[in-house]
């Protein structure tokens, strides 16, 4: 198995892998990282339904030569919740932590009110605090308007 | 107490304690805002009334009320005699008031507006209606009658009644009568439900909140009708809303299975909601309560800004 597994994903010398995304939304982390701030020589693997312990399914994302900016972190902790964040140095994990969200979100979605005053043009940027942890939901700190579908409004 | 320098863009912003003592400053208020006395604790100080939607009632009101103080006003009235017309943002308009005043009073269409204000402005902002947000003086104008009529609002059984589903008020004052312990008796159209999460955390507070489709049910034991305007936008056709605006119209009628004490709250402007006829009986509180909006912003204005400079 572990000549299969090899094959499937292939070891990083620096970059992140994140993994155990739930499964099916990979692609969507992958909107998140964005293709433009990747390095010339960087590769971006995918794997897309994978068989995890924890999980049943998952899916994994590697980056080589790329750390996420903590906005995107936040943003792929709203989409894939139970996703963990490896950082490779010279083929080792320097850290592994599980995404985590801070109390307070800023410029990473937008608020679902139309007609809220962050939605205007205004030189402000979106701002939530976590009004719940489990399952998460976000209260723009605007106009009070709470928002648990995070996938439609990314900034 | 005092509110010195502080903004109330909601309800929420205040305690217990505080919308009690500015009730009581209110009461106190009352014969400077008749013009019977006279009280200059504003003398020197500019209010800025930004307001970028129509308002007849809310910025004559606070007007009267800075005037009452000794105040002065300066005021937008109209967003379209502005520059925000030419594309400048709320921010800058913001900004630029914060610097002409001592603090601005706001109203504007859209959701959050008043908070953007007060992350832009050192000045104390007081929120007089955010789109479909907040309108925090209303709800301390509504408190303030009832407190008058019936010298407590513990312990009140109050009737929330029309659009309890995207009325401004309504919701502030949920909140507030919860929070003094008073019964909420909810009468809706099913289309126009208080929203579920708000209704959960009126009980979590303690709070006894209960449903009653049948306005006449409902009015029977209660100590104040709240009545709201059901807007026609709401409904897909116009049938529907004339069937629903029509059961819920508060006529003599209606109310004469009420309590002789019953009071009879709206926030106005009303559009056939009570009729006329019930202008002349008793229970009619909605002219004295657009009328204590005025010292109630009195009081609210003199513990923001009148102590200090508020630099």
């Amino acid at each position: 198995m572990t000549e299969v597994r090899e094959l499937r994903i292939t070891p990083i010398r620096n970059g992140t892998v994140i993994d155990h995304i739930g499964n099916g939304l990979a692609l969507d982390v992958l909107r998140i990282i964005g293709a433009r701030g990747l390095d010339k020589d960087s590769t971006v693997s995918v794997a897309l339904h994978v068989r995890s312990g924890k999980l049943g399914w998952k899916d994994i994302v590697k980056v080589e030569n790329m750390e996420l900016s903590p906005r995107k972190v936040n943003a792929i902790a709203l989409i894939a919740p139970t996703a963990t964040i490896s950082i490779i140095r010279d083929f080792k994990v320097q850290s592994k932590h599980p995404v985590d969200l801070p109390e307070t979100i800023v410029g990473v979605v937008s608020c679902p009110n139309p007609n809220c005053i962050s939605n205007q043009g205004e030189p402000i940027e979106s701002e939530f605090r976590l009004s719940r942890k489990r399952p998460v939901q976000l209260t723009c700190v605007f106009c009070e308007r709470t928002l648990d579908d995070f996938l439609s409004h990314l900034v | 107490m005092s509110l010195r320098g502080r903004d109330v863009i909601s309800i929420r912003d205040l305690s217990k304690e505080e919308i009690a003592e500015i009730l009581v400053a209110a009461r106190k208020m009352i014969p400077f805002a008749e013009g019977k006395k006279v009280t200059h604790p504003l003398e020197d100080r500019i209010v800025a009334m930004a307001f970028f939607e129509p308002s007849t009632r809310t910025r004559l009101s606070f007007e009267s009320a800075v005037q009452r103080l000794g105040g002065r006003c300066i005021t937008i009235a109209d967003a379209a005699a502005t520059s925000m017309r030419k594309g400048e943002s709320l921010s800058d308009t913001v900004q630029m008031l914060t610097s002409y005043s001592d603090a601005i009073v706001i109203r504007h269409p859209n959701e959050g507006s008043a908070q953007l204000a007060a992350r832009v402005s050192p000045k104390p902002i007081i929120n007089a209606g955010d789109g479909a947000g907040q309108h925090p003086t209303q709800t301390l104008a509504d408190l303030a009658t009832m407190q008058e009529a019936f010298g407590t609002l513990t312990g009140l059984k109050v009737v929330l009644l029309g659009d309890l589903r995207y009325g401004r008020t309504v919701h502030s004052l949920a909140y507030a009568l919860a929070v003094f312990g008073a019964e909420i008796v909810l009468t809706s159209p099913p289309e126009l439900r208080l929203p579920r999460e708000l209704r959960a955390e009126l009980e979590g507070m303690g709070a006894k909140v209960s449903e009653e489709s049948d306005v006449r049910k409902a009015v029977r034991d209660a100590d104040v009708l709240y009545v709201t305007r059901i807007q026609k936008e709401r409904f897909g056709d116009e049938g529907e809303y004339r069937k629903v605006a029509g059961s819920y119209r508060i006529d003599p009628h209606i109310l004469s299975e009420a309590k002789p004490r019953l009071v009879v709250l709206h926030p106005l402007p009303r559009a056939g909601e009570i009729v006329p006829e019930v202008d002349s009986m008793s229970h009619a509180s909605y002219f004295r309560q657009a009328f204590l909006a005025v010292p109630v912003r009195m009081a609210l204005l003199s513990s923001v800004l009148a102590h200090g400079r508020g630099e």
